[in-house]
């Protein structure tokens, strides 16, 4: 049997590869997505101080350390069993909403962005950020540094740091925001939401006017039918911040619905032997394999995910930007509301439509005169006990779960991580793109390379954190091996001079 | 490729946030396109392992190494990287001394795997699989590299030129470091002696930190939680712990001045060995022991019953350090767990 070794060294906690095995035929066998690295932070945890945790665990992610920081707070407070005044909320959904910002723009141009906006079959060497400014102007190039350091800038100012915040205690925010800083803020907000609506305008004039790209995101070879899952407020609208965890079905009806505190109960993670990584699925449904279909209890976590699993949005922009999205990918409503869209190239413009939310929200907040109330600081009597909390990474659910003592020493802790639970549904995309691509012992090789590479790169994975960056490509390699191993051929998508 | 010096930039065991730092120093970025040619960079090109292999010994010019040794491939890359590389730099917390990963030192591979793949609130393995190195499937063998028991910092593997502190370091320190590197390339401007920590300050986190301090003794120390600190005074002086007086100065005392404690990211000062030990120092000569006594047994009863309100020292004071520490790892017992304490 041949076996075919794509090996990406990125990220999750740690780096990544792909083994592909064709069968007598030459055609793809079976697919296994490795991660071969783990850091332990569910063991060595143990002992810690639970406050420490927001500072301990943002060490997971240095690209989305926010959404372990937050994750971790809020544990604190189901922890301590202290409610949050609506001020720290206020604050900490809007320094969240900076990092949304940040995060889905870097994504977008840097990342997911160049195979649209350059183009699927553009040269690898101009498939990067770039390429992407080469094709819209270095004045668009700019935008995109300057609103990486201006919400950086917010994250500083509110978090503590650029990167690995500190500000986050149980019920509370260590800094408090004042009149200065929020009318600094007030202008940082209006250039975001300028800045989101002109990146859905480029989706639209260099994407949605491209019959051909069209048709790629719509092709079968992206698209797959499984459950989805995401944070929704009490409208049913998609929220980053707080909310229940409300899981559809592959037909969009609500499968289930629950207290974050609950999860247990609905998702449980599978153990492989050849992956460090494990794989979450729905309880209710139960573990069937790598496969999709209301029979697989594989869901997916992603920006497409929470759009599938909500009614809409809670600002008014992203609301137009929801609608026009399902109606032009052809989804039908059904009992008020749209069909889920299951074409996961359809998730980069998903992220668009969360980064104008993300944007509109942060305004609203830094609107509120409530935001720059000092008392945020609270003392915390209770006896802590056991905790849970989550949050919408920008790639997933993200749980944390904490036990201490009667000191508030952690006995036991339980993280989810938001790539996590797009472990199983990437392993499929990237097989279903395999089997596509490698028939009778034919392999596409520039097309495999970048295709498995975009049915990877749409779920924005965290094992790919750190490609949210210059010029911003997943590296991958292929190894192809004869039925003893030998290696036959060695493909790689770059020349030595590509990434200049 | 051109004759411009070479840069690469390889991640271990790490978090990512080290390649932000780096893209944090803004449009500086595009000055380090343009003097360097990447030879490596994971993050954002992709050099292979195997174009690493393929270059001469020394072809690099500068190597940026974060993240500390976890597993088995790790140890590999430094390997490779030091061999390939004229100057090998510690970038970054973790591979300067083991950062956040290497609490995993207070704990065993036994208990991580056992904790994480077999006793986990959602954890479904009615058969007690755990990863191995080399797994055999239907259509044939996987292999994963193996995890180690103890995580190590860079140079406990390889010998390193020069260590950049921080987790992660402060974008503006860096582009100090680059542009000193950049001078000495370009125009054979001076390099700091080897084995120089660069990119940092050699005074304490204290000497830069705005917060008054006026020489004041506690009796107890309190958590984050338990007090709400007077603003604009010295933490450590109200009894919330800051590592600020044990750790080198550089990030611009950030995590104080909203109002929490340094935890020490950018590691002891010079002459320093050992940080948690040098901090252990620092809190004896702010603990109020009454009337001044010449009993060394009293004083130390004095400072023990303040250290005793203090919730987790060694997690706290070797937070960054552990793997570099004199400590670097706490004896495991035969069931490899010791609940993450000391001993």
């Amino acid at each position: 049997m041949t076996k075919i070794t794509i090996d990406p060294i990125t990220r999750l906690e740690g780096h990544g590869k792909i083994e592909i095995f064709l069968n007598e035929e030459g055609d793809v066998e079976n697919t296994y997505l490795q991660i071969p690295e783990l850091r332990g932070f569910e063991q060595f945890c143990v002992g810690r101080p639970a406050e420490e945790m927001p500072r301990i665990t943002n060490r997971i992610c240095g690209v989305c350390p926010e959404a372990h920081h937050m994750a971790g707070t809020k544990a604190l407070d189901a922890l301590f069993q202290v409610e949050p005044s609506s001020a720290v909320k206020k604050i900490r959904e809007m320094f969240y909403m900076a990092f949304y910002v940040t995060d889905h723009t870097t994504h977008f141009y840097a990342l997911g962005g160049p195979d649209f906006v350059v183009g699927p079959e553009a040269p690898a060497a101009e498939r990067n950020i770039l390429g992407v400014i080469h094709k819209v102007g270095v004045e668009i190039g700019k935008q995109v540094i300057d609103t990486r350091i201006r919400n950086h800038h917010v994250i500083k100012v509110v978090g503590g740091r650029g990167v690995h915040p500190v500000a986050g205690i149980p019920g509370g925010w260590s800094k408090s925001i004042s009149e200065e800083e929020r009318e600094e803020f007030k202008e940082i907000c209006q250039k975001n939401v300028d800045f989101a609506l002109f990146s859905l305008k480029v989706f639209d004039d260099i994407v949605l006017a491209n019959q051909a790209y069209v048709d790629l995101i719509l092709a079968d070879t992206f698209a797959h039918s499984t459950y989805y899952m995401g944070t929704v407020d009490e409208n049913n609208h998609v929220n980053f911040y707080d909310g229940k965890i409300r899981v559809t079905d592959p037909e969009g009806k609500e499968f289930e619905k629950y207290e974050v505190k609950d999860y247990a109960d609905h998702v449980a993670e599978h153990v492989e032997p050849w992956s460090y990584l494990k794989f979450p699925y729905l309880k209710n449904v139960g573990w069937n394999g790598f496969t999709d279909g209301m029979d697989s209890g594989v869901y997916c976590c992603t920006p497409l995910s929470r759009l599938n699993v909500s009614d809409g949005m809670a600002t008014p922009k992203a609301q137009e930007a929801f609608e026009k999205f399902y109606e032009t990918l052809g989804s039908k409503k059904v009992n008020g509301r749209y069909q889920p869209v299951h074409q996961r190239l359809a998730t980069h413009w998903a992220r668009l439509v969360e980064l104008l939310y993300a944007a509109e929200r942060m305004q609203e907040l830094v609107d509120d005169p409530e935001i720059t109330d000092p008392n945020v600081r609270p003392v915390v009597t209770n006896t802590p006990t056991e905790g849970v909390a989550s949050v919408e990474a920008p790639r997933g659910t993200l749980t944390h779960h904490y036990w201490t003592d009667e000191n508030g020493i952690l006995t036991k802790v339980n993280l989810i991580v938001g790539t996590t639970n797009n472990n199983a549904p990437i392993t499929m995309s990237v097989k279903k793109a395999a089997k596509t691509l490698i028939t009778k012992g034919t392999v596409v090789t520039e097309g495999l390379l970048n295709k498995v590479e975009m049915a990877f790169r749409n779920y924005d994975p965290c094992m790919s954190c750190a490609t949210h960056s210059l010029p911003g490509q997943m590296p991958l390699e292929i190894t192809i091996r004869d039925a003893e191993g030998n290696e036959i051929e060695r493909l790689s998508q770059y020349t030595e001079n590509s990434c200049q | 490729m051109s004759d411009k010096p070479k840069l690469a930039m390889y991640w271990a065991a790490s978090c990512g946030g080290c390649e932000i730092s780096v893209l944090n120093i803004g449009d500086k970025i595009l000055v380090v396109d343009e003097v360097f040619d990447l030879a490596f960079f994971p993050c954002i090109a992709d050099f292979k392992q195997s174009d690493v292999e393929g270059y001469p010994d020394g072809y690099i010019d500068v190597c940026l190494f974060n993240g500390a040794i976890r597993t088995s491939d790790n140890e590999e890359m430094a390997k490779l990287l030091r061999k390939k590389s004229k100057v090998l730099v510690a970038y970054g917390s973790c591979a300067y001394e083991g950062c956040i990963p290497a609490l995993s030192n207070l704990t065993s591979k036994d208990a991580t795997f056992k904790t994480v793949y077999l006793e986990n609130e959602s954890i479904d393995n009615p058969d007690g699989v755990v990863p191995l190195v080399e797994t055999h499937v239907d259509e044939g063998t996987l292999t994963l590299p193996s995890f180690y028991n103890t995580v190590k910092s860079l140079d406990q593997v390889v010998d390193v030129d020069y260590y950049l502190p921080g987790c992660p370091p402060e974008p503006h320190q860096i582009w100090a470091v680059l542009e000193v590197v950049v001078n000495a390339l370009l125009n054979g401007g001076p390099l700091p002696p080897a084995g120089s920590i660069v990119g940092a300050g050699n005074v304490a986190v204290c000497e830069e930190c705005p917060l008054e301090k006026n020489v004041k003794t506690i009796t107890r120390f309190y958590r984050p939680f338990e007090i709400q600190p007077e603003p604009g005074l010295c933490l450590l002086e109200q009894g919330l712990v800051c590592v600020g007086p044990a750790t080198r100065a550089g990030c611009g005392a950030l995590c104080p001045q909203v109002g929490m404690g340094c935890r020490g990211c950018y590691g002891p000062l010079d002459g320093v060995e050992d940080q948690g030990a040098k901090m252990l120092s620092a809190i004896a000569s702010i603990v109020d022991v009454g009337e001044a006594t010449e009993d060394e047994h009293v004083l130390d009863e004095k400072i023990g019953a303040v250290m005793d309100t203090l919730a987790d020292p060694a997690g706290t004071f070797y937070r960054f350090s552990m793997a570099h520490s004199l400590l670097q790892r706490v004896k495991i017992d035969g069931n490899g767990d010791n609940g993450g304490k000391v001993k």
